[in-house]
């Protein structure tokens, strides 16, 4: 039954389908699934009965181990994946619609609600796009203060990350050290800004108020107790066989994939291309520091979980060159425009306080115009396009999530393993469905 | 890539014509090239600037201009009422680049760019589902963060801002 033809790639056997391998017939499928709700209830009822061993299987959105409310569709053949649908949504509460309808001044109220695990971060992006707009240049104590508050903040961050990987994986053990560590870093946010998350402490000009007296001791106290504890990390699960083997070789992709899929951040590093926007497109102060990019070599779990290890180091790095070289002067822009009269001078000037009630009922004017800026956020390149009519609200205020980005390798990664990893692949993106939905 | 760079070099030869890459207006808008191709020609700019090294689009989004169609935009390009805005990023030369297209508001359409970078097919399906922008070539355009049978599109500045209904019953109120 075997035909030879002979093609421009030479001579090509052509052979009954039930002949072809199974990875030949994977290859074939894809990875992502592309089905509506009904078209999948319709699939089911008409496979039940018959001999087809594909099937559809939901997970979510109110599984452990999708954090948040995620919710996959899974086309599995007995154990192994086939396609893959992300269904997103369940989160979202229409944040770039707020957002056209709070002052600038507001904004970070807002946005800083869309990656809960990284807060500053979004309140930073806004911040930069609306000083982009503006033309305001921020003292550099604020910028220096912006930096340490976001360096602690992707330490929380991937403090979380390897709380909620060990725990999905099955270290739970690892679930409580995360947590506690990530405390320490958080019990200094508060500290700074009074809440532990959804600060809105970085704001249009600066940031809310100067850091607390005694600050540096809280973050060297910070940086003396967190080396030891990532080194206890390191015995617990790096250098663990159980742990390798649950994660090496595992939902692995290549770079040109994450890059033709827009993946950014821990993902795209994990893959070998050095892609950091603090040092390749420095923002802040970056250029002022020294750090090193850490990237991976296959692009599997692993080396997604060792990167974001290794990145709580380099950012201890970066504090601890903060701690040394902040510089004195003012947290926020001398910018009467922009920046409310300080509190004494309201008791004393009628004008102080008009004027301070103005800028936090009308808020102030944005000159017209668009920018777009990125930062790199815990999870990848987390950017802000802005469009002002020059009004006091923004007339359009669009967040590029890197969550939202980054999940489209997933069914990539899933594609021909094994279901039991899809919760690994899951996890090892860390996707915050805040972000994902807005 | 020799080819693509031959209209960059033309602007200084006729200073007084707006400047031009690929053809089609740009404008720097801090130190960052913004083009402004027409729908018909969008695929084939962000074709050539791929062919350039911007590898990787960063992102995808619209705008709707309702409101406020007085912006400023390039000599040539006449102002629709939606705006298709792409970020292309190259890894190599470090550089960013936007382009924003004109999308008319009788035939929202625009030719996707899944073909060029597969990433876009999420963000597309966003701006479909909250501008009811049509994505010519894209594989899934279904509604992505809204359920499946919303009806409208919500970052349209004709759709109002989503209040919930309150009964306030008790009042004997005019039951808004």
């Amino acid at each position: 039954m075997t035909h030879v033809v002979q093609t421009s790639e030479g001579a090509q056997e052509l052979a009954p389908r039930d002949r072809s391998s199974e990875r030949e017939l994977l290859l074939e499928t894809g990875a992502v699934l592309r089905m509506s709700e009904a078209d999948a209830a319709a699939a089911i009822a008409e496979a039940v009965g018959t001999d087809d061993e594909t099937f559809l299987l939901n997970m979510g959105p109110q599984h452990p181990s999708t954090h948040g409310v995620l919710r996959l569709m899974l086309e599995l053949r007995g154990e192994t994946v086939l396609r893959t649908k992300p269904i997103i949504g369940y989160l979202h509460t229409g944040m770039e619609k707020t957002g056209e309808d709070l002052t600038y001044l507001q904004g970070p109220t807002n946005t800083t609600r869309m990656d809960y695990a990284s807060p500053f971060f979004n309140e930073l992006v806004f911040c930069l796009a609306t000083e982009a707009l503006l033309g305001v240049e921020i003292p550099p104590r604020a910028t220096w203060i912006r930096m340490l508050m976001c360096e602690l903040n992707r330490m929380a961050s991937h403090l979380l990350f390897l709380a909620t990987n060990g725990m999905d994986l099955g270290a739970v053990s690892m679930m409580l050290y995360g947590w506690r560590e990530r405390d320490l870093v958080m019990q200094f946010f508060e500290k700074v800004t009074g809440l532990r998350m959804n600060h809105e402490y970085i704001r249009p000009g600066g940031v809310a108020v100067d850091l607390p007296d005694g600050w540096r001791d809280d973050v060297l106290n910070i940086l003396d107790v967190i080396p030891g504890r990532l080194d206890e990390y390191d015995q617990l699960m790096t250098g663990q066989p159980i742990w390798r083997d649950r994660t090496q070789g595992v939902g692995a992709i290549t770079p040109e994939e994450a890059v033709a899929l827009s993946a950014t951040g821990p993902v795209l590093r994990s893959t070998g291309l050095a892609w950091d926007l603090r040092r390749d497109m420095p923002y802040l102060a970056y250029e002022e520091l020294e750090f090193d990019v850490v990237v991976g070599t296959y692009g599997d779990v692993f080396d997604r979980y060792a990167i974001r290890l290794n990145e709580v180091r380099e950012s201890m790095r970066i504090v601890r060159q903060i701690v040394d070289k902040m510089p004195p002067g003012d947290y926020r822009v001398q910018d009467k425009k922009v920046t409310p009269p300080p509190r004494a001078r309201i008791d004393e000037s009628m004008e102080a306080l008009i004027h301070h009630f103005k800028i936090f009922t009308e808020g102030f004017r944005v000159p017209e115009g668009e920018v777009y800026v990125a930062v790199e956020s815990p999870r990848g390149e987390l950017g802000c396009y802005l469009v002002s009519d020059g009004s006091a609200k923004p007339y359009r205020m669009h967040i590029r999530g890197p969550s939202f980005y980054n999940m489209q390798t997933m069914p990539h990664m899933l594609h021909g393993g094994l279901i039991a990893d899809a919760v690994a692949v899951i996890s090892s993106l860390d996707p915050i469905m805040g972000e994902v939905d807005r | 890539m020799a080819d693509t760079e031959a209209p960059e070099a033309e602007p200084p030869e006729e200073a007084a014509t707006p400047a031009e890459r690929h053809g089609v207006p740009v404008v720097s808008s801090r130190g960052v090239d913004v083009l402004f191709p027409a729908p018909g020609e969008y695929l084939r700019v962000v074709e050539a600037l791929r062919g350039e090294g911007f590898d990787l689009c960063v992102d995808v989004t619209a705008v709707d201009y309702l409101t406020h169609p007085g912006r400023s935009l390039p000599e040539g390009v006449a102002p629709e009422r939606y705006e298709v805005v792409v970020n292309l990023l190259s890894l190599e030369q470090r550089q960013r680049v936007r382009v924003r297209v004109q999308v008319p508001e009788a035939d929202p359409t625009v030719p996707s760019l899944f073909g060029l970078y597969p990433g876009t097919e999420v963000p597309e399906r966003e701006v479909f589902d909250m501008f009811g922008i049509a994505f010519d070539g894209h594989p899934d355009l279904t509604r992505i963060l809204m359920p499946e049978d919303w009806e409208g599109h919500p970052l349209r500045k004709d759709y109002a801002v989503g209040r919930i209904p309150v009964q306030f019953k008790a009042t004997g109120g005019t039951g808004r």
